[in-house]
């Protein structure tokens, strides 16, 4: 099996590596510090230690107070529970926004309410998966419950106008839900300024743990709790606390915190060689998102007349992991929702490649890639029906 | 991750027959850019029928271009009439299997391969002359498609044929029809039923009668072969048929004709029909 020695990974929105910071964090844990933190004796009641740091260092990252942070098991669980509690809890409102390019987990929760009778508007994405302000305030009616919406995109990197977002919903009394898996410890988010009631976070997107995740609940948010059951998490989130992955993710949050002004710099620089290098080998290929507010290490391209599963098993064959947009490597039939929504062309959404980095690629990973993609987007394109009308 | 046989990985990663053939004479196409994969299959045929050469190219994934690379392979060498009987299950079989998602690739092959017979028999593309009914808008499938690859494959769910041809693989909205053929074709494979006493009949309530079991039970069933059947005329209990399709000049017509048609008929609205024809 490919290890991480003989891999360059380049797949970093689908999940990370566990630091080796947060492995050594989260040990003990797994082996002396066994106890439960609800029970009354000294050896189990010192792990609420333990969780109190994690949670500080959870809020740290987010600029929140530690009693607004819930820990969960993962970034699908955040956004089910935030749209779980904005609903029940304002039952006399009907009506959802929301964006077509959001990830499954809130995508489902949307059909799900629509299948119980509410209402949702799915705002759409221009050409660079961008949403329209003007169109987000025209949706907003008196009987809206939530606006759910992404901080950047998992698929092109594309960065929503978050703050101009909340000041247009919260201005209408509105509730405000961010998905921001895929932003935590990549942008900065400072929740003391930016007026959101909710926010989902991933544990392994940011080198904790899978299996991990928080959501922030604004101080005065009337909240109620998707598991129920015990009395954890202040009665919000109910089931014995997951203690090592608390730990672990704490752990990354503070790592991420401390490192976040020079990993932007230094991945952003290595994405940026990326997209040079490969426009500048490859004919025919193009960027999607918006390339003036997008993730720092994120980089979703396209090769024309080529097909994305093709293209990824060829970069296999060189230990180069990536992801694409294309209909083949869901099984779904259908290329990117995304990448649709965006009205990428066919020709080009069934052939794109999301390269997404992290703090531990390097310059020669990079230019190895940069080395190999010509080679095999010629090689695909040699085979292809379609290849011929490039050259007009 | 898809799981790969070695042999897939192998014909993806060293395609045989890969890129233009210049001196091709027949061409076959399938699938198209907007479903994500496409295939043309470019072959030279000599005077005798045989496959001298085959060539193709590909859009699509690792599977798509493995198929096609086996059907290449499966095809060479061979006479058109005998290469034209290869399935889809050929293609994957010798592939070592296919991932049950994946199955389509096999088909498409499958499917250029018919194209490319038909032009080869001086006949249009199916696209044009396909006389099916379009089930699937999103991947522009057909109920007969449908038909034919469940036939084939005996497929017995919606999800099985979205592997196998894509159909209701998009927007889904046309599962309901999917699993209404399925239906369909499934009691049609049950017995017939038990003959009926029918009441006696008028001419014209007779040959309306015969013309909805014509075109509703019989025609179908005749389509899962590729032929069809049109109504000619009805003479008090003497009815007149055309097969036409694969049923033309097949050498079973007449036997099609007496324990098909007639059997049906005489079962459903009168025993003393006599069938002929036209």
């Amino acid at each position: 099996m490919a290890d991480v020695t003989d891999v360059i990974y380049l797949d970093n929105n689908a999940t990370t590596r566990v630091a080796p910071e947060v492995v050594e964090a989260m040990l003990p844990a797994f082996g002396p510090l066994y106890g439960n933190a609800s029970s009354m004796h000294t050896f189990g009641g010192q792990m609420g230690h333990y969780i109190a740091t994690a949670r500080e260092q959870v809020a740290g990252i987010l600029g929140a107070d530690p009693e607004e942070i819930i820990f969960t098991s993962c970034g699908s669980e955040s956004d089910n529970a935030a749209w779980y509690s904005a609903t029940e809890t304002q039952p006399e409102k009907r009506h959802v926004i929301t964006t077509k390019v959001e990830h499954s987990a809130v995508l489902a929760y949307g059909h799900y309410l629509e299948d119980k009778g509410y209402e949702v508007t799915w705002l759409g994405v221009d050409d660079k998966g961008q949403i329209s302000l003007e169109e987000l305030e025209r949706a907003i009616r008196p009987d809206t419950a939530l606006v759910s919406m992404m901080y950047a995109n998992n698929e092109t990197g594309t960065i929503f106008p978050i703050a101009k977002v909340a000041e247009i919903v919260k201005s209408h009394g509105v509730q405000l839900h961010v998905d921001a898996v895929q932003a935590v410890g990549k942008e900065v988010i400072d929740l003391s300024r930016l007026p959101i009631d909710y926010l989902a976070l991933s544990g392994h997107k940011l080198h904790a743990p899978k299996g991990i995740g928080a959501l922030y609940v604004r101080r005065g948010t009337r909240f109620r709790p998707y598991v129920k059951g015990g009395h954890q998490e202040r009665g919000r989130r109910a089931g014995t606390e997951n203690v090592p992955y608390i730990i672990g993710l704490g752990k990354a949050c503070e790592l991420a915190a401390s490192n976040m002004e020079k990993e932007r710099t230094q991945v952003a620089a290595l994405r940026d060689r990326l997209q040079e290098g490969l426009l500048a080998a490859i004919p025919h290929c193009k960027i999607n998102g918006d390339q003036a507010h997008r993730l720092p290490n994120t980089l979703n391209i396209s090769f024309e007349a080529v097909e994305g599963e093709a293209l990824l098993l060829q970069l296999d064959q060189y230990g180069i992991c990536a992801s694409s947009g294309s209909a083949c490597t869901s099984g779904s039939l259908e290329p990117s929702h995304v990448l649709r929504a965006m009205g990428v062309p066919f020709n080009y959404a069934h052939g794109s490649v999301r390269f997404s980095l992290s703090r531990y690629n390097t310059g020669a990973e990079i230019e190895r890639v940069i080395e190999v993609m010509p080679t095999i987007v010629s090689e695909l394109r040699k085979i292809s029906p379609f290849a011929a009308f490039l050259k007009k | 991750m898809w799981e790969y046989t070695e042999t897939v990985r192998d014909h993806f990663l060293h395609p045989r027959n890969a890129g233009v053939l210049e001196d091709a004479n027949v061409i076959g196409e399938a699938g198209s850019l907007a479903c994500g994969d496409a295939l043309k299959l470019m072959l030279k045929v000599n005077e005798q029928g045989i496959i001298e050469d085959a060539k193709f190219q590909t859009f699509g994934c690792a599977s798509a271009i493995a198929s096609s690379s086996a059907l290449t392979e499966l095809i060479k060498g061979k006479h058109m009439d005998e290469a034209a009987k290869l399935t889809n299950k050929e293609i994957a079989e010798y592939l070592g299997g296919l991932p049950k998602e994946k199955m389509h690739c096999s088909v498409m092959g499958e499917e250029a391969l018919e194209d490319a017979v038909r032009h080869w028999k001086g006949l249009p593309s199916k696209a044009h002359a396909e006389e099916g009914r379009l089930v699937c808008k999103c991947f522009g499938v057909t109920d007969l498609q449908i038909i034919k690859v469940a036939k084939e494959n005996n497929l017995t769910t919606v999800e099985e044929v979205t592997d196998f041809i894509k159909a209701g693989g998009a927007c889904g909205s046309c599962k309901d029809d999917i699993q209404s053929i399925l239906d369909k074709l499934h009691s049609m494979e049950k017995p017939l039923q038990e003959i009926r006493p029918v009441p006696r009949m008028t001419n014209v309530q007779r040959m309306q009668k015969v013309m909805t079991i014509i075109n509703e039970d019989i025609a179908p069933r005749l389509a899962l072969d590729g032929g069809s059947i049109e109504l000619v005329d009805v003479d008090g209990t003497t009815v007149v048929v055309a097969l036409r399709g694969a049923c033309s000049g097949c050498s079973a017509s007449q036997l099609t004709l007496k324990n098909l048609v007639e059997k049906t008929l005489r079962e459903q609205v009168d025993s003393a029909i006599n069938v002929v024809e036209a």
